[in-house]
Protein backbone atom coordinates (compact mmCIF):
# COMPACT_ATOMS: atom_id res chain seq x y z
CA UNK A 1 0.00 0.00 0.00
CA UNK A 2 1.18 3.47 -0.80
CA UNK A 3 1.99 6.08 1.48
CA UNK A 4 -1.58 8.35 0.80
CA UNK A 5 -3.66 5.19 1.08
CA UNK A 6 -2.15 3.83 4.44
CA UNK A 7 -2.80 7.93 5.14
CA UNK A 8 -6.06 7.65 4.61
CA UNK A 9 -7.08 4.36 5.99
CA UNK A 10 -5.39 5.64 9.78
CA UNK A 11 -7.46 8.59 9.42
CA UNK A 12 -10.50 6.06 8.75
CA UNK A 13 -9.81 4.20 11.59
CA UNK A 14 -9.58 7.33 13.88
CA UNK A 15 -12.66 8.67 12.63
CA UNK A 16 -14.08 5.85 13.61
CA UNK A 17 -12.65 5.44 16.67
CA UNK A 18 -14.01 8.71 17.94
CA UNK A 19 -17.39 8.50 16.69
CA UNK A 20 -17.65 5.41 18.69
CA UNK A 21 -15.93 7.11 21.43
CA UNK A 22 -18.67 9.87 21.20
CA UNK A 23 -21.65 7.76 20.73
CA UNK A 24 -20.81 6.22 23.86
CA UNK A 25 -21.04 9.31 25.42
CA UNK A 26 -23.90 10.00 23.99
CA UNK A 27 -25.68 7.04 24.83
CA UNK A 28 -25.46 7.70 28.18
CA UNK A 29 -26.40 11.15 28.20
CA UNK A 30 -29.59 10.37 26.23
CA UNK A 31 -30.16 7.98 28.36
CA UNK A 32 -30.13 9.73 31.71
CA UNK A 33 -32.27 12.92 30.19
CA UNK A 34 -34.51 10.45 29.33
CA UNK A 35 -35.72 8.57 32.34
CA UNK A 36 -35.26 12.16 34.12
CA UNK A 37 -37.89 13.79 31.60
CA UNK A 38 -40.15 10.40 31.63
CA UNK A 39 -39.97 10.00 35.69
CA UNK A 40 -39.84 13.60 36.64
CA UNK A 41 -42.70 14.94 33.87
CA UNK A 42 -45.17 13.48 35.66
CA UNK A 43 -44.91 15.09 38.77
CA UNK A 44 -44.75 18.65 37.54
CA UNK A 45 -47.88 20.55 38.51
CA UNK A 46 -48.43 23.72 39.74
CA UNK A 47 -48.78 22.17 43.35
CA UNK A 48 -44.74 21.70 42.92
CA UNK A 49 -44.28 25.33 42.94
CA UNK A 50 -46.84 26.38 45.53
CA UNK A 51 -46.72 23.65 48.05
CA UNK A 52 -44.35 22.72 50.91
CA UNK A 53 -42.95 19.36 51.08
CA UNK A 54 -45.88 16.74 52.78
CA UNK A 55 -45.37 14.18 55.25
CA UNK A 56 -45.33 10.68 53.45
CA UNK A 57 -48.96 9.96 52.45
CA UNK A 58 -50.48 13.72 51.48
CA UNK A 59 -50.57 15.82 49.28
CA UNK A 60 -47.47 18.68 48.77
CA UNK A 61 -45.02 19.98 46.45
CA UNK A 62 -41.49 21.52 46.70
CA UNK A 63 -41.80 25.54 47.10
CA UNK A 64 -39.64 25.49 50.30
CA UNK A 65 -36.90 23.59 48.59
CA UNK A 66 -37.14 25.60 45.62
CA UNK A 67 -36.89 28.38 47.26
CA UNK A 68 -34.26 27.29 49.78
CA UNK A 69 -32.20 26.08 46.94
CA UNK A 70 -32.66 29.60 45.54
CA UNK A 71 -31.86 31.60 48.37
CA UNK A 72 -28.32 29.54 49.42
CA UNK A 73 -27.11 29.43 45.65
CA UNK A 74 -27.95 33.23 45.62
CA UNK A 75 -26.31 34.25 48.82
CA UNK A 76 -23.03 31.50 47.98
CA UNK A 77 -22.66 33.29 44.94
CA UNK A 78 -23.01 36.86 46.08
CA UNK A 79 -20.02 35.92 48.63
CA UNK A 80 -18.37 33.64 46.69
CA UNK A 81 -17.86 35.68 43.48
CA UNK A 82 -16.52 39.39 44.65
CA UNK A 83 -14.16 37.22 46.30
CA UNK A 84 -13.13 34.69 43.66
CA UNK A 85 -12.73 37.40 41.02
CA UNK A 86 -10.16 39.54 43.46
CA UNK A 87 -8.28 36.56 44.20
CA UNK A 88 -8.07 35.96 41.08
CA UNK A 89 -6.98 39.38 40.31
CA UNK A 90 -4.61 39.30 42.58
CA UNK A 91 -2.75 36.05 41.17
CA UNK A 92 -3.04 37.51 37.40
CA UNK A 93 -2.35 41.29 37.95
CA UNK A 94 -0.27 41.43 41.05
CA UNK A 95 1.42 38.22 42.57
CA UNK A 96 1.80 36.14 39.45
CA UNK A 97 5.70 35.54 40.20
CA UNK A 98 5.74 36.34 44.26
CA UNK A 99 5.90 33.23 46.59
CA UNK A 100 2.03 34.18 47.93
CA UNK A 101 0.71 33.92 44.22
CA UNK A 102 2.57 30.77 44.15
CA UNK A 103 1.15 28.95 47.49
CA UNK A 104 -2.32 30.58 46.80
CA UNK A 105 -2.43 29.12 43.18
CA UNK A 106 -1.63 25.93 44.89
CA UNK A 107 -3.83 25.91 47.68
CA UNK A 108 -6.95 26.80 45.14
CA UNK A 109 -6.00 24.30 43.04
CA UNK A 110 -6.48 22.06 45.89
CA UNK A 111 -9.85 23.49 46.60
CA UNK A 112 -10.58 23.50 43.55
CA UNK A 113 -10.22 19.54 43.18
CA UNK A 114 -11.30 18.77 46.87
CA UNK A 115 -14.28 16.60 47.25
CA UNK A 116 -17.91 18.42 47.86
CA UNK A 117 -18.47 16.10 50.96
CA UNK A 118 -14.99 17.58 52.83
CA UNK A 119 -15.82 20.81 51.98
CA UNK A 120 -19.36 20.09 53.85
CA UNK A 121 -17.40 18.44 57.02
CA UNK A 122 -14.92 21.28 57.35
CA UNK A 123 -17.71 23.64 57.75
CA UNK A 124 -19.71 20.72 59.63
CA UNK A 125 -16.89 20.95 62.71
CA UNK A 126 -15.83 25.08 62.20
CA UNK A 127 -19.33 26.41 61.62
CA UNK A 128 -22.47 23.95 62.90
CA UNK A 129 -20.65 22.13 65.64
CA UNK A 130 -19.51 25.05 67.65
CA UNK A 131 -23.02 26.76 67.00
CA UNK A 132 -24.80 23.53 68.38
CA UNK A 133 -27.29 23.44 65.00
CA UNK A 134 -27.74 23.04 61.24
CA UNK A 135 -28.42 26.14 59.63
CA UNK A 136 -28.62 27.63 56.32
CA UNK A 137 -25.77 29.53 56.90
CA UNK A 138 -23.80 26.86 57.01
CA UNK A 139 -24.84 25.57 53.75
CA UNK A 140 -24.37 28.89 52.29
CA UNK A 141 -20.89 29.05 53.48
CA UNK A 142 -19.90 25.56 52.42
CA UNK A 143 -21.71 26.53 48.63
CA UNK A 144 -19.69 29.78 48.85
CA UNK A 145 -16.14 27.11 49.62
CA UNK A 146 -17.36 25.40 46.31
CA UNK A 147 -17.44 29.00 43.96
CA UNK A 148 -14.61 30.82 45.01
CA UNK A 149 -11.40 28.43 43.65
CA UNK A 150 -14.13 27.57 40.39
CA UNK A 151 -14.30 31.46 39.80
CA UNK A 152 -10.50 32.35 41.09
CA UNK A 153 -9.58 29.89 38.45
CA UNK A 154 -11.05 30.99 35.30
CA UNK A 155 -10.29 34.60 36.30
CA UNK A 156 -7.54 34.04 36.64
CA UNK A 157 -6.49 32.34 33.19
CA UNK A 158 -9.04 34.87 31.37
CA UNK A 159 -6.79 37.49 32.44
CA UNK A 160 -3.57 35.93 31.50
CA UNK A 161 -5.45 35.83 27.87
CA UNK A 162 -5.70 39.78 28.11
CA UNK A 163 -2.47 41.08 25.94
CA UNK A 164 0.45 42.65 27.71
CA UNK A 165 -0.08 45.03 25.33
CA UNK A 166 -3.63 46.30 26.14
CA UNK A 167 -2.19 46.84 29.94
CA UNK A 168 0.69 48.76 28.51
CA UNK A 169 -1.58 50.81 26.23
CA UNK A 170 -3.56 52.12 29.52
CA UNK A 171 -0.64 52.87 31.21
CA UNK A 172 0.78 54.71 28.22
CA UNK A 173 -1.78 57.08 28.82
CA UNK A 174 -1.03 58.05 32.68
CA UNK A 175 -3.44 55.41 34.20
CA UNK A 176 -2.56 53.83 37.85
CA UNK A 177 -2.41 50.26 37.90
CA UNK A 178 -6.33 49.95 40.26
CA UNK A 179 -7.87 52.01 37.05
CA UNK A 180 -5.88 49.90 34.18
CA UNK A 181 -6.94 46.87 36.22
CA UNK A 182 -10.46 47.25 36.33
CA UNK A 183 -11.46 49.44 33.74
CA UNK A 184 -9.67 47.95 31.44
CA UNK A 185 -8.18 44.55 31.59
CA UNK A 186 -11.20 42.87 34.22
CA UNK A 187 -13.43 44.72 31.56
CA UNK A 188 -12.20 42.61 28.56
CA UNK A 189 -12.00 39.24 30.58
CA UNK A 190 -16.06 40.07 31.57
CA UNK A 191 -17.07 37.22 29.18
CA UNK A 192 -14.98 34.68 30.42
CA UNK A 193 -15.48 35.99 34.36
CA UNK A 194 -18.96 35.76 33.86
CA UNK A 195 -19.11 32.34 32.27
CA UNK A 196 -17.06 30.86 34.86
CA UNK A 197 -19.35 32.39 37.70
CA UNK A 198 -22.37 30.77 35.66
CA UNK A 199 -20.96 27.63 35.59
CA UNK A 200 -20.01 27.39 39.22
CA UNK A 201 -23.13 28.04 39.70
CA UNK A 202 -24.53 25.68 38.20
CA UNK A 203 -21.81 23.51 40.03
CA UNK A 204 -23.43 24.09 43.61
CA UNK A 205 -26.82 23.59 42.16
CA UNK A 206 -27.03 20.16 42.78
CA UNK A 207 -24.45 19.69 45.54
CA UNK A 208 -25.72 17.44 47.87
CA UNK A 209 -22.87 16.35 50.51
CA UNK A 210 -22.15 20.01 51.94
CA UNK A 211 -25.48 20.71 52.26
CA UNK A 212 -26.01 17.12 54.22
CA UNK A 213 -23.86 18.65 57.02
CA UNK A 214 -24.31 22.05 57.19
CA UNK A 215 -28.45 23.59 55.67
CA UNK A 216 -29.35 19.85 56.50
CA UNK A 217 -33.02 20.29 55.21
CA UNK A 218 -36.49 21.57 56.68
CA UNK A 219 -39.46 19.92 56.07
CA UNK A 220 -41.20 23.57 56.39
CA UNK A 221 -41.05 26.98 55.04
CA UNK A 222 -38.17 28.91 56.81
CA UNK A 223 -35.88 31.81 55.39
CA UNK A 224 -34.27 32.05 58.26
CA UNK A 225 -30.57 31.47 57.72
CA UNK A 226 -29.76 30.34 61.43
CA UNK A 227 -32.45 27.68 61.34
CA UNK A 228 -31.88 24.36 58.72
CA UNK A 229 -33.46 25.45 55.28
CA UNK A 230 -35.33 23.33 52.65
CA UNK A 231 -33.62 22.95 49.58
CA UNK A 232 -33.81 20.38 46.43
CA UNK A 233 -30.55 17.74 46.75
CA UNK A 234 -30.74 16.85 50.04
CA UNK A 235 -34.94 16.55 49.54
CA UNK A 236 -34.21 14.96 46.44
CA UNK A 237 -31.77 12.54 48.50
CA UNK A 238 -33.91 11.99 51.07
CA UNK A 239 -37.52 11.40 49.11
CA UNK A 240 -36.51 9.03 46.78
CA UNK A 241 -34.13 6.73 49.44
CA UNK A 242 -37.81 6.41 51.06
CA UNK A 243 -40.51 3.57 50.36
CA UNK A 244 -43.22 6.30 49.77
CA UNK A 245 -44.31 6.46 45.99
CA UNK A 246 -45.56 9.87 46.18
CA UNK A 247 -42.01 11.24 47.72
CA UNK A 248 -40.26 9.51 44.96
CA UNK A 249 -42.44 11.05 42.87
CA UNK A 250 -41.47 14.30 44.45
CA UNK A 251 -37.86 13.59 44.12
CA UNK A 252 -38.25 12.52 40.34
CA UNK A 253 -40.27 16.58 39.71
CA UNK A 254 -36.79 17.53 41.54
CA UNK A 255 -34.24 16.13 39.74
CA UNK A 256 -36.09 17.33 36.73
CA UNK A 257 -36.12 21.09 37.77
CA UNK A 258 -32.36 20.96 38.71
CA UNK A 259 -31.13 19.12 35.33
CA UNK A 260 -32.94 22.06 33.18
CA UNK A 261 -31.67 24.95 35.68
CA UNK A 262 -28.24 23.61 35.06
CA UNK A 263 -28.81 22.99 31.64
CA UNK A 264 -30.31 26.44 31.27
CA UNK A 265 -27.23 27.91 32.91
CA UNK A 266 -24.53 26.06 30.79
CA UNK A 267 -26.58 27.15 27.41
CA UNK A 268 -27.07 30.73 28.81
CA UNK A 269 -22.91 30.94 29.97
CA UNK A 270 -21.99 29.60 26.49
CA UNK A 271 -24.64 32.30 24.66
CA UNK A 272 -23.24 34.62 26.85
CA UNK A 273 -19.69 34.27 26.17
CA UNK A 274 -19.74 33.60 22.55
CA UNK A 275 -22.15 36.95 22.39
CA UNK A 276 -19.18 38.53 24.23
CA UNK A 277 -16.61 37.67 22.35
CA UNK A 278 -18.04 38.33 19.44
CA UNK A 279 -16.62 41.38 17.88
CA UNK B 1 26.38 67.79 12.83
CA UNK B 2 25.40 69.64 10.18
CA UNK B 3 23.10 72.71 10.93
CA UNK B 4 19.38 71.66 10.02
CA UNK B 5 17.84 73.24 7.17
CA UNK B 6 14.86 74.11 8.79
CA UNK B 7 13.71 77.95 8.98
CA UNK B 8 13.51 78.78 12.56
CA UNK B 9 16.43 77.04 15.00
CA UNK B 10 14.44 74.32 16.55
CA UNK B 11 14.64 73.96 20.90
CA UNK B 12 15.84 71.31 22.30
CA UNK B 13 12.71 69.43 24.25
CA UNK B 14 14.21 66.44 25.40
CA UNK B 15 17.83 65.40 26.39
CA UNK B 16 18.79 61.86 25.93
CA UNK B 17 22.04 61.39 27.96
CA UNK B 18 24.37 58.48 28.18
CA UNK B 19 21.56 56.67 28.48
CA UNK B 20 21.85 52.56 28.86
CA UNK B 21 18.99 50.17 29.27
CA UNK B 22 19.49 46.43 30.43
CA UNK B 23 16.90 43.47 29.98
CA UNK B 24 17.86 41.59 33.43
CA UNK B 25 21.95 41.25 32.46
CA UNK B 26 21.85 41.93 28.57
CA UNK B 27 22.47 45.70 27.76
CA UNK B 28 19.85 46.65 24.58
CA UNK B 29 20.92 50.09 25.07
CA UNK B 30 24.53 51.49 25.17
CA UNK B 31 25.66 55.22 26.81
CA UNK B 32 22.99 57.04 24.09
CA UNK B 33 23.35 60.82 23.64
CA UNK B 34 21.11 63.07 21.53
CA UNK B 35 18.31 65.78 21.73
CA UNK B 36 15.13 65.69 20.41
CA UNK B 37 13.54 68.79 19.26
CA UNK B 38 10.15 70.31 20.31
CA UNK B 39 7.89 70.78 17.50
CA UNK B 40 9.54 68.16 14.96
CA UNK B 41 9.29 64.82 13.90
CA UNK B 42 12.67 62.72 14.68
CA UNK B 43 12.73 59.08 13.28
CA UNK B 44 15.12 55.67 15.09
CA UNK B 45 15.28 53.69 12.01
CA UNK B 46 17.67 50.49 11.63
CA UNK B 47 17.66 46.73 11.84
CA UNK B 48 15.23 44.19 13.52
CA UNK B 49 16.54 44.10 17.05
CA UNK B 50 18.57 47.36 17.47
CA UNK B 51 17.09 48.96 20.07
CA UNK B 52 14.43 51.25 18.82
CA UNK B 53 11.40 50.12 20.40
CA UNK B 54 13.47 49.60 23.84
CA UNK B 55 14.60 53.41 23.18
CA UNK B 56 10.84 54.62 22.43
CA UNK B 57 10.11 52.48 25.51
CA UNK B 58 13.06 54.05 27.34
CA UNK B 59 11.40 57.83 27.37
CA UNK B 60 7.99 57.02 28.88
CA UNK B 61 9.60 54.65 30.96
CA UNK B 62 7.19 51.86 30.16
CA UNK B 63 9.81 49.50 30.88
CA UNK B 64 8.83 50.65 34.72
CA UNK B 65 6.40 47.76 34.33
CA UNK B 66 8.83 45.01 34.30
CA UNK B 67 11.06 44.49 37.30
CA UNK B 68 13.95 42.99 35.72
CA UNK B 69 14.48 46.23 33.38
CA UNK B 70 16.21 49.01 34.01
CA UNK B 71 17.83 52.36 32.58
CA UNK B 72 21.04 54.39 33.63
CA UNK B 73 21.54 57.82 32.26
CA UNK B 74 19.57 61.11 32.12
CA UNK B 75 16.53 61.96 30.24
CA UNK B 76 16.33 65.65 30.50
CA UNK B 77 12.58 67.15 30.07
CA UNK B 78 12.30 70.48 31.37
CA UNK B 79 15.61 70.48 33.29
CA UNK B 80 14.39 67.52 35.51
CA UNK B 81 16.03 64.16 34.84
CA UNK B 82 12.59 61.71 33.89
CA UNK B 83 14.61 58.63 35.20
CA UNK B 84 15.23 59.74 38.84
CA UNK B 85 12.64 57.77 41.40
CA UNK B 86 10.64 60.51 42.47
CA UNK B 87 9.33 61.55 39.09
CA UNK B 88 5.56 60.16 38.84
CA UNK B 89 5.09 58.21 36.20
CA UNK B 90 1.43 58.41 35.60
CA UNK B 91 2.23 62.38 35.39
CA UNK B 92 5.09 61.64 32.94
CA UNK B 93 3.03 59.41 31.16
CA UNK B 94 0.22 62.38 30.50
CA UNK B 95 3.04 64.65 28.97
CA UNK B 96 5.46 62.03 26.76
CA UNK B 97 2.41 59.86 24.80
CA UNK B 98 2.75 56.18 23.06
CA UNK B 99 0.85 54.62 20.35
CA UNK B 100 1.74 51.25 19.84
CA UNK B 101 2.22 49.07 16.70
CA UNK B 102 -0.79 46.98 16.94
CA UNK B 103 -3.96 49.17 17.43
CA UNK B 104 -5.07 48.67 21.14
CA UNK B 105 -8.82 49.98 21.15
CA UNK B 106 -10.45 49.23 24.74
CA UNK B 107 -13.42 47.41 25.02
CA UNK B 108 -15.75 50.72 25.38
CA UNK B 109 -17.16 53.06 22.92
CA UNK B 110 -15.35 55.02 20.59
CA UNK B 111 -16.09 58.23 22.93
CA UNK B 112 -15.05 56.59 26.33
CA UNK B 113 -11.66 55.33 24.62
CA UNK B 114 -10.88 59.26 24.18
CA UNK B 115 -12.50 60.33 26.91
CA UNK B 116 -10.79 57.49 29.02
CA UNK B 117 -7.01 59.18 29.34
CA UNK B 118 -8.58 62.68 29.47
CA UNK B 119 -10.25 62.13 32.75
CA UNK B 120 -7.10 60.74 34.26
CA UNK B 121 -5.73 64.31 34.38
CA UNK B 122 -8.21 67.02 34.06
CA UNK B 123 -12.36 67.05 35.32
CA UNK B 124 -14.23 68.68 32.32
CA UNK B 125 -17.74 69.27 32.05
CA UNK B 126 -19.43 67.06 29.39
CA UNK B 127 -19.82 69.50 26.47
CA UNK B 128 -16.20 70.45 27.14
CA UNK B 129 -15.75 66.65 27.16
CA UNK B 130 -17.59 66.46 23.72
CA UNK B 131 -15.43 69.16 22.23
CA UNK B 132 -12.34 67.57 22.76
CA UNK B 133 -13.06 63.81 21.84
CA UNK B 134 -14.48 65.91 18.67
CA UNK B 135 -11.14 67.51 18.58
CA UNK B 136 -9.15 64.65 19.02
CA UNK B 137 -11.23 62.49 16.67
CA UNK B 138 -10.55 65.66 13.73
CA UNK B 139 -7.17 65.60 14.89
CA UNK B 140 -6.83 62.07 14.02
CA UNK B 141 -8.38 62.03 10.81
CA UNK B 142 -11.39 59.89 11.96
CA UNK B 143 -14.28 62.43 12.85
CA UNK B 144 -16.13 61.84 9.63
CA UNK B 145 -16.16 58.24 9.53
CA UNK B 146 -16.87 57.81 13.57
CA UNK B 147 -19.06 60.91 14.56
CA UNK B 148 -22.16 58.93 13.55
CA UNK B 149 -21.20 55.94 15.98
CA UNK B 150 -19.49 57.32 18.81
CA UNK B 151 -21.39 55.13 21.00
CA UNK B 152 -20.30 51.75 19.37
CA UNK B 153 -17.54 49.66 20.33
CA UNK B 154 -14.25 50.94 19.31
CA UNK B 155 -13.53 47.49 18.90
CA UNK B 156 -16.08 47.71 15.88
CA UNK B 157 -13.62 50.08 13.93
CA UNK B 158 -11.22 48.40 10.78
CA UNK B 159 -7.74 48.13 11.65
CA UNK B 160 -6.78 51.25 9.92
CA UNK B 161 -9.20 53.18 12.08
CA UNK B 162 -8.68 51.44 15.29
CA UNK B 163 -5.18 52.59 14.76
CA UNK B 164 -6.36 56.36 13.95
CA UNK B 165 -8.39 55.96 17.15
CA UNK B 166 -5.41 55.32 19.64
CA UNK B 167 -3.93 58.15 18.07
CA UNK B 168 -6.86 60.54 18.66
CA UNK B 169 -6.57 58.67 22.37
CA UNK B 170 -2.93 59.55 22.73
CA UNK B 171 -3.58 63.08 21.71
CA UNK B 172 -6.58 64.39 23.30
CA UNK B 173 -4.77 64.31 26.96
CA UNK B 174 -2.66 66.73 25.24
CA UNK B 175 0.75 65.47 25.96
CA UNK B 176 3.95 67.47 24.70
CA UNK B 177 5.49 64.37 23.50
CA UNK B 178 4.10 61.52 21.19
CA UNK B 179 6.05 58.40 20.66
CA UNK B 180 4.57 56.07 18.05
CA UNK B 181 6.50 52.82 17.26
CA UNK B 182 6.03 51.45 13.73
CA UNK B 183 2.34 52.80 13.78
CA UNK B 184 1.59 52.03 10.00
CA UNK B 185 3.08 48.88 10.05
CA UNK B 186 0.09 46.74 10.41
CA UNK B 187 -1.84 49.21 8.08
CA UNK B 188 -2.74 49.26 4.23
CA UNK B 189 -1.49 51.96 2.18
CA UNK B 190 -4.27 54.20 2.23
CA UNK B 191 -4.59 54.13 6.01
CA UNK B 192 -0.74 54.60 6.28
CA UNK B 193 -0.73 57.76 3.90
CA UNK B 194 -3.64 59.16 6.13
CA UNK B 195 -1.62 58.66 9.36
CA UNK B 196 1.66 59.76 7.20
CA UNK B 197 -0.40 62.96 6.84
CA UNK B 198 -1.71 63.02 10.50
CA UNK B 199 2.49 62.95 11.60
CA UNK B 200 2.83 66.07 9.32
CA UNK B 201 -0.27 68.16 10.86
CA UNK B 202 0.55 67.03 14.23
CA UNK B 203 3.82 68.18 14.38
CA UNK B 204 3.05 72.03 14.46
CA UNK B 205 1.55 71.11 18.41
CA UNK B 206 3.25 68.46 19.30
CA UNK B 207 6.78 67.12 19.46
CA UNK B 208 7.11 63.31 17.59
CA UNK B 209 9.18 60.53 17.84
CA UNK B 210 8.74 57.55 15.50
CA UNK B 211 10.08 53.89 15.10
CA UNK B 212 9.84 52.96 11.36
CA UNK B 213 11.00 50.05 9.35
CA UNK B 214 10.12 51.84 5.63
CA UNK B 215 13.09 54.17 4.87
CA UNK B 216 11.08 55.81 2.39
CA UNK B 217 8.57 56.51 5.39
CA UNK B 218 11.10 58.22 7.82
CA UNK B 219 12.23 60.56 4.48
CA UNK B 220 9.11 61.52 4.14
CA UNK B 221 7.68 62.36 7.66
CA UNK B 222 10.76 62.77 9.81
CA UNK B 223 12.75 66.22 10.26
CA UNK B 224 15.63 64.31 12.06
CA UNK B 225 16.15 60.81 12.19
CA UNK B 226 18.96 58.35 14.17
CA UNK B 227 20.32 55.20 12.30
CA UNK B 228 21.15 53.05 15.40
CA UNK B 229 22.97 49.50 15.29
CA UNK B 230 22.79 47.10 18.11
CA UNK B 231 22.35 49.04 20.78
CA UNK B 232 23.91 52.38 19.57
CA UNK B 233 23.20 55.52 17.41
CA UNK B 234 25.11 55.28 14.81
CA UNK B 235 24.35 58.67 13.29
CA UNK B 236 21.79 61.25 14.13
CA UNK B 237 21.08 64.39 12.24
CA UNK B 238 18.89 66.40 10.05
CA UNK B 239 16.85 63.75 7.87
CA UNK B 240 17.56 65.09 4.15
CA UNK B 241 21.41 65.48 5.09
CA UNK B 242 21.40 61.44 6.78
CA UNK B 243 19.55 60.34 3.65
CA UNK B 244 21.42 62.03 1.05
CA UNK B 245 25.13 62.61 2.41
CA UNK B 246 25.53 59.72 4.83
CA UNK B 247 28.59 60.42 7.06
CA UNK B 248 28.50 56.66 7.96
CA UNK B 249 29.17 54.01 5.36
CA UNK B 250 27.37 51.76 7.68
CA UNK B 251 24.38 53.97 7.72
CA UNK B 252 24.59 54.13 3.63
CA UNK B 253 24.87 50.79 3.34
CA UNK B 254 21.64 50.15 5.23
CA UNK B 255 19.41 53.27 3.78
CA UNK B 256 21.03 52.15 0.13
CA UNK B 257 20.01 48.25 1.22
CA UNK B 258 23.27 47.09 1.22
CA UNK B 259 23.22 46.26 4.60
CA UNK B 260 24.18 42.39 5.23
N1 LIG C 1 11.46 41.94 27.03
C1 LIG C 1 12.72 41.70 26.62
N2 LIG C 1 13.54 40.91 27.37
C2 LIG C 1 14.81 40.67 26.97
N3 LIG C 1 15.37 41.17 25.87
C3 LIG C 1 14.63 41.96 25.09
C4 LIG C 1 13.27 42.26 25.44
N4 LIG C 1 12.76 43.06 24.48
C5 LIG C 1 13.76 43.26 23.59
N5 LIG C 1 14.89 42.60 23.96
C6 LIG C 1 16.16 42.60 23.25
O1 LIG C 1 16.65 43.93 23.16
C7 LIG C 1 17.15 44.19 21.87
C8 LIG C 1 16.47 45.37 21.26
O2 LIG C 1 15.10 45.07 21.07
P1 LIG C 1 14.06 46.09 20.47
O3 LIG C 1 12.73 45.51 20.62
O4 LIG C 1 14.30 47.42 21.08
O5 LIG C 1 14.49 46.14 18.94
P2 LIG C 1 13.85 46.95 17.74
O6 LIG C 1 14.92 47.79 17.19
O7 LIG C 1 12.61 47.63 18.18
O8 LIG C 1 13.52 45.79 16.74
P3 LIG C 1 12.27 45.65 15.72
O9 LIG C 1 12.60 46.54 14.58
O10 LIG C 1 12.29 44.22 15.35
O11 LIG C 1 11.04 46.06 16.45
C9 LIG C 1 16.99 42.92 21.06
O12 LIG C 1 18.22 42.25 21.03
C10 LIG C 1 15.98 42.11 21.82
O13 LIG C 1 16.25 40.75 21.72
MG1 LIG D 1 10.47 47.36 17.77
Amino acid sequence: MNLRGRRKMVNRIALGLSLVAMSFGLFWLCWILYTVFHLGLGGLSLDLFTKMTPPPGSPGGLMNAIVGSLVMVGLATLIGTPIGVMAGVYLSEYGQRTALGFSTRFINDILLSAPSIVIGLFIYAVYVAQVGKFSAMAGVLALALIVIPVVVRTTENMLLLIPNSLREAAFALGAPKWIVISRVTVRSAKAGIVTGVLLAVARISGETAPLLFTALSNQFWSLNLNEPMANLPVTIFKFAMSPFTDWQQLAWAGVFLITMGVLALNVAARAFFSEQTKS
Amino acid sequence: MTEPRIPAAPEVQLSIRGLSFYYGNYQALKNITMDVYKARVTAFIGPSGCGKSTLLRALNRMYALYPEQRAEGKLLLDGKNLLDSDIDLNDLRARIGMVFQKPTPFPMSIYENIAFGVRLHESLTRAQMDDRVEWALRKAALWDEAKDKLSQSGMSLSGGQQQRLCIARGIAVHPEILLLDEPTSALDPISTAKIEELIHDLKQEFTIVIVTHNMQQAARVSDYTAYMYLGEVIEFGDTDDLFIAPKNKQTEDYITGRFG
